[in-house]
Formats: C-alpha cells, structure tokens, sequence
C-alpha cells in the first residue's frame, strides 16, 4: 500500500462522492420541503441518463443535450409533484412511501420497456486525454467533480441570493405563515420537486459513463445518497453534499483497504443503521424534540 | 363467517385435483405469498412499523432450508422448522436497533437492507453454503403416496399444512393479548407505552415474528422453485410482497390470500405483454389503490359489508 494508491483511491472516491453529493441534495430538497423520502429519486435519474442517451445517439451535441434533459427532469419533476404528489400531501408516512415504492417500480419498468435492458456505454464530455487528467484523476472524474460543484454554487446562489429561492426555502419552513404572505406554497413544492429531479439528472449523466447505462444504474447511488444525507442531516441542505463526498471516500478506501469490493455496498446500509441509531439528526442535522 | 376459515381449507385441498400440475404449482406458490404477505401484514398492518426489506427474509428463509437439507442432510419436514428460526432470531436483532426508528426511517433501512441482500448473498466467503453467484439446487421432495399424489400434488399439500399453522397462529395472535398490544402500539404509541406496553420490545418481537413468517415462506418458495440464486432475491421480492399486501388489505389476514393469488398469476399474464409489464402493472396500482382504496380488498369488502348493514336496519 503505497502513499500514491492511498492518494488515487482517497480522490477517486471524492469523484463519487461528488454524484452522491447530489443525489443526496436532492434528498433533502424533497425532504425539507414535504417531510417525503423520493424513493424513486435513483429511478428518475436513470430515466433522465436515458433521456440525454437518446439526444445524444440522435447527433444532438453533449452539452446541448445535457441541457435538454436538464429541461425535460425540471419539467417532468414539476409535473409528478403535481400530478400525483399533491394529493398524497396530508397521507400517513405508510401511504406516502408506498406511492413512492410504486413511482420507483413504475418508473424502473418502464425505462426497460421504453429503451430495453441492456447495459451500455455512455460517453463522457471529457477526452480520456484531455490535459487535465493525471494519474490520480482520470479527465472524466475531473470533469464531474466541476460539473457538481458548479451545480452545487449555482443551487446555493439561488436559495441565498434569489428571490425565488428564498421564496421556496420560506415555503418549506414555514408553509403557514407563507401562505399568509401571498406565497403560492403548492408551486413552491413543485419547483422543489423539479430542482430535486434535475439534480438527480446530473448526477445520473454524470455516473452513467462510469457505471454504465442499464435501467438499475443508480439503486446503489441512491443507497449511498440515502447514507450521504443521513450522515450530512437530512434536513440540512449544507449537510448534504459534505455526507456525500464523506461516503465516497469512505467507501472507496474502506473498499480497497477494509472490508474489500465485495462488501462496499454492504457499507451504505451499516452507515445508514449506525447513523439513525447512533445520531439520527446525522453531523450537522437539527435534533427534532417533539412535545407530545 | 365462521365457516369462511373451514371452506376455505376444504376448497384448498380439493383444488389440485382439479386442475392441471403447473397450475398446482402455481398454487402451491400462492401458499408461500400468502404467508409472506401475512408476515408484513403482521408488521406493517398491525403494529404499523414500515418494511420495504422483507425480501431479505425471504431469501434468508430460501437459504437456510436450502442448507439445512443441502449441507445439514435435514429432512425436508424440518427445513421450514430451521427457516422460522433462523429468521426470527436474525428478524429480532435487526428490529432491535430498527424498532427505535419511525416509520419514515425504518422505511429507509429496511429498503436498504433489500437493496443490500443479493450483494450479500454473493460473498465469497459464503460460497461454499450459499453457491456464490450461481446459486445452488435443490431437489424437489418426493411423494410417499405416489398413488394418490403426484409430486406436484404432495409439494402443495406441504405447503398447504404450514400455510393452515401459520394463519392458525397469527390468527390467534392477533386476537389475543399480544394482537392488542400491537394494535394500540400502532394506533396511539405514546398511549401505548402509558399503558404498560414495553414499546421497543413488542417492536422488535412483531419484526421478528414478521420475518420468521416470511421466511418460512421463502422456505417453501425454495422447494417450489427447486434453485435458488442471489439475483432472484432482488428488492423486486420486497416490492413485490408490498403489492400483495396493499392489494389484499394491508391490515387484513384474509386478504392476504387475494393479495398472494394477485402477485402470482397477474406478472405472468403482465408478461406476455412485456418483460417489464409486470413492474408498470405493480406501480400504478401501488399508487392508485392509495389514491382510490387504501385499505385493499378487504377494505372494499368491509366497507360494502358496513353499507348493506346500514341500509339493512
């Protein structure tokens, strides 16, 4: 075990940890605003991948096409929440996870059905001999971790600086009072679903020449998505992408030093059972007291 | 209704000599989803605690039989036997830190739990018990009364002595003492709890009792099926029991019956539509019986029963 091996692995998993740093935002987002766990977050994100592989096998350029498909998770992401989701608001937890179960299957499904079942490639933006690869971060691992970090700058401007990303974070707060000053809470969940759903297709996009395109792609992301907002607080925004990073490199070096490659998902549910009973508020989580 | 619980046994024993042997199989199959279904009904219907990860017990259950005959040269009598409690004990220690989570929570580490399980199933270490990745075999029993049963026929009459214990048992449970207990502990824990009922305790006693069930079925699931692999084990089996339960009625025992002949026979007619109807089938039901009748089948069945009395005085 060399102190480079050491090195290539730490970062390696930080290059992960940046997709379940978002698939782990996108979590909370969901969460912080309905109190909802989007058990088919890993679903939609693969039908986005799907989606910008069919732009792409269509000769529409990367960039554009990943744009696209941003567009069309937003969208479809507003449409589910208001569609369906609205209806299961005041639902007990039981109904609400069951209906998430169902959009997880459903959506599974029908992305075998609609563009088959057979892993395959998926290309990355960025040249296997682009300059800025070394040996310890292939160009493509470079390239997602900007790409999230860009995303992650892009969503912490627009809730801190915003209008709209002010109105929304007020909407989940404090839906009551919201209402009283003329915020329209309803469409605030919505855009929350479509900003939650949009993520979901970065990190899926992002994933995707790594992992390898087939309809359960991202059920193991999810798992370490649900352990990174776990571990960050799963009602903490800010929490969130720092748990990622956090479970990527975890698993990553306990992978190859620990437990072996075998084992590494194995890890997400150990980190997700001793989160919940050891420190169920996660690092930088508020400590729910509940008057009964 | 008294007599539902005889005729229903009546109609199960006469029922493969009418129809054909894969349909007998079917049946016998049907048996197995029933006793699953009624394991998570127990848990989730009863003492209200979510479990999206009761597949894994089922492939518990499927595993331990399997060596228990395979390895342990056990008798097939006793195979179930050594599921019950092979699950109940693993059912108990994991509900143990679990039954301190609520609902939404439980939901999560039991879902990763299923995620979990083939990856589980699949560890070297485990190769020379479990078959690795390619599963292993296991030899459908044999009739003793070759004359009057076939193989076929004496496989689901097997399935259908356990399937009468186990709904003879939960049965009882669930109007004794201890179904009391869970029913309060689901309706009002705080209230519960008041009332002298060791919550964390009854939790993780139900999350045992509910595995030992579904791993008694995923028992006879393996001596159904006669081969058992890490990838049959996926969170589909969860799901898929989740159906039956919401199907039937997931605070019902008799729904579970329904539920377990749904999952059964509509993925096989879902099939010849598409590999992946089955799962479309599954999911927009999951979400419009919510929408449309949260209580399942049962829960149609009581409330038009209510309505006819109503109408009746």
């Amino acid at each position: 075990m060399t102190m480079q091996t050491l090195l290539h692995q730490l970062l390696s998993g930080f290059a992960m940890g940046a997709i379940y740093a978002s698939v782990a935002l996108a979590l909370v987002m969901i969460f912080k605003a309905t109190h909802q766990v989007n058990f088919a977050q890993g679903e939609l994100a693969v039908c986005s991948t799907y989606v910008a592989a069919s732009l792409i096998t269509a000769g529409v350029p990367y960039w554009i096409a990943f744009a696209l498909t941003v567009v069309i998770s937003f969208v479809a992401g507003v449409v589910i929440e208001r569609a369906v989701m609205r209806q299961f608001r005041h639902a007990s937890v039981l109904t609400q996870v069951i209906v998430f179960v169902g959009f997880l299957i459903l959506f599974n499904s029908l992305t075998g059905w609609v563009f088959g079942t057979m892993t395959r490639p998926f290309p990355s933006p960025f040249a296997d001999n682009a300059w800025y690869g070394s040996r310890y971060l292939s160009p493509h691992e470079i390239g997602l971790i900007g790409v999230t970090l860009v995303v992650l700058a892009i969503v912490f401007v627009f809730f801190r600086y915003t209008r709209l990303g002010l109105t929304m974070r007020a909407a989940a707060e404090n839906p009551a009072s919201s209402r009283l000053v003329g915020i329209r809470v309803g469409w605030m969940l919505a855009l929350g679903w479509g900003l939650a759903s949009t993520l979901g297709a970065v990190a899926g996009v992002m994933a995707a020449p790594r992992l390898f395109l087939e309809p359960n792609m991202m059920s193991g992301v999810l798992l370490y998505g649900f352990a990174a907002a776990l571990l960050g607080g799963i009602d903490n925004p800010w929490g969130a992408p720092i748990g990622g990073f956090i479970v990527g490199v975890l698993e990553n070096v306990a992978g190859a030093y620990l437990v072996g490659s075998q084992l590494k998902l194995p890890l997400a549910l150990f980190v997700i059972i001793l989160v919940l009973v050891l420190r169920p508020s996660g690092l930088f989580g508020r400590t729910v007291v509940v008057r009964v | 209704m008294k007599l539902a619980a005889p005729a229903a046994i009546v109609i199960a024993v006469i029922l493969p000599f009418v129809v054909s042997g894969y349909h007998t199989f079917q049946l016998a199959q049907v048996l197995a989803y029933a006793i699953a279904i009624l394991g998570l009904n127990l848990l989730t219907g009863f003492s209200g605690q979510i479990s999206l990860g009761n597949g894994a017990f089922y492939a518990l259950g499927a595993y331990s039989a399997v060596i228990a005959i395979n390895n342990l040269h056990l008798p097939y009598g006793v195979a179930p036997v050594v599921a019950a409690a092979v699950c109940f004990v693993l059912g108990y220690l994991f509900g143990k830190p679990a039954a301190r989570l609520e609902g939404l929570y439980l939901a999560l580490a039991t879902f990763a739990l299923a995620v979990v399980t083939p990856q589980l199933l699949k560890l070297d270490r485990l190769e020379p018990w479990t078959g690795g990745r390619g599963g292993v075999q296991i030899d459908k029993p044999v009739s003793p009364f070759p004359s009057v049963l076939d193989d076929d026929r004496w496989l689901y009459m097997y399935c259908l002595i356990v399937a009468i214990v186990m709904f003879a048992l939960a049965w009882n449970v669930i109007r004794g003492r201890t179904g009391r207990a869970l029913i309060a502990l689901r309706d009002h824990p705080i209230g519960a709890g008041a009332m002298g009922i060791d919550i964390a305790e009854y939790k993780a006693v139900t999350f045992g009792i509910s595995a030992m069930y579904t791993g008694v079925a995923g028992a006879l699931g393996a001596l159904i099926a006669g081969f058992i692999s890490p990838d049959s084990f996926s969170i589909l089996v969860s799901i898929q029991l989740l159906v039956g339960g919401v199907v039937g009625g997931i605070a019902s025992i008799f729904g579970t019956l329904f539920g377990a002949v749904f999952i059964e026979f509509v993925p096989n007619l879902a099939n010849q539509l598409s590999d992946n109807a089955p799962g479309v089938v599954f999911g927009v039901l999951l979400i419009l019986c919510m929408r449309v009748m949260p209580g399942g089948l049962a829960g149609l069945v009581a409330s038009a029963r209510a309505r006819r009395a109503h109408r009746g005085t």
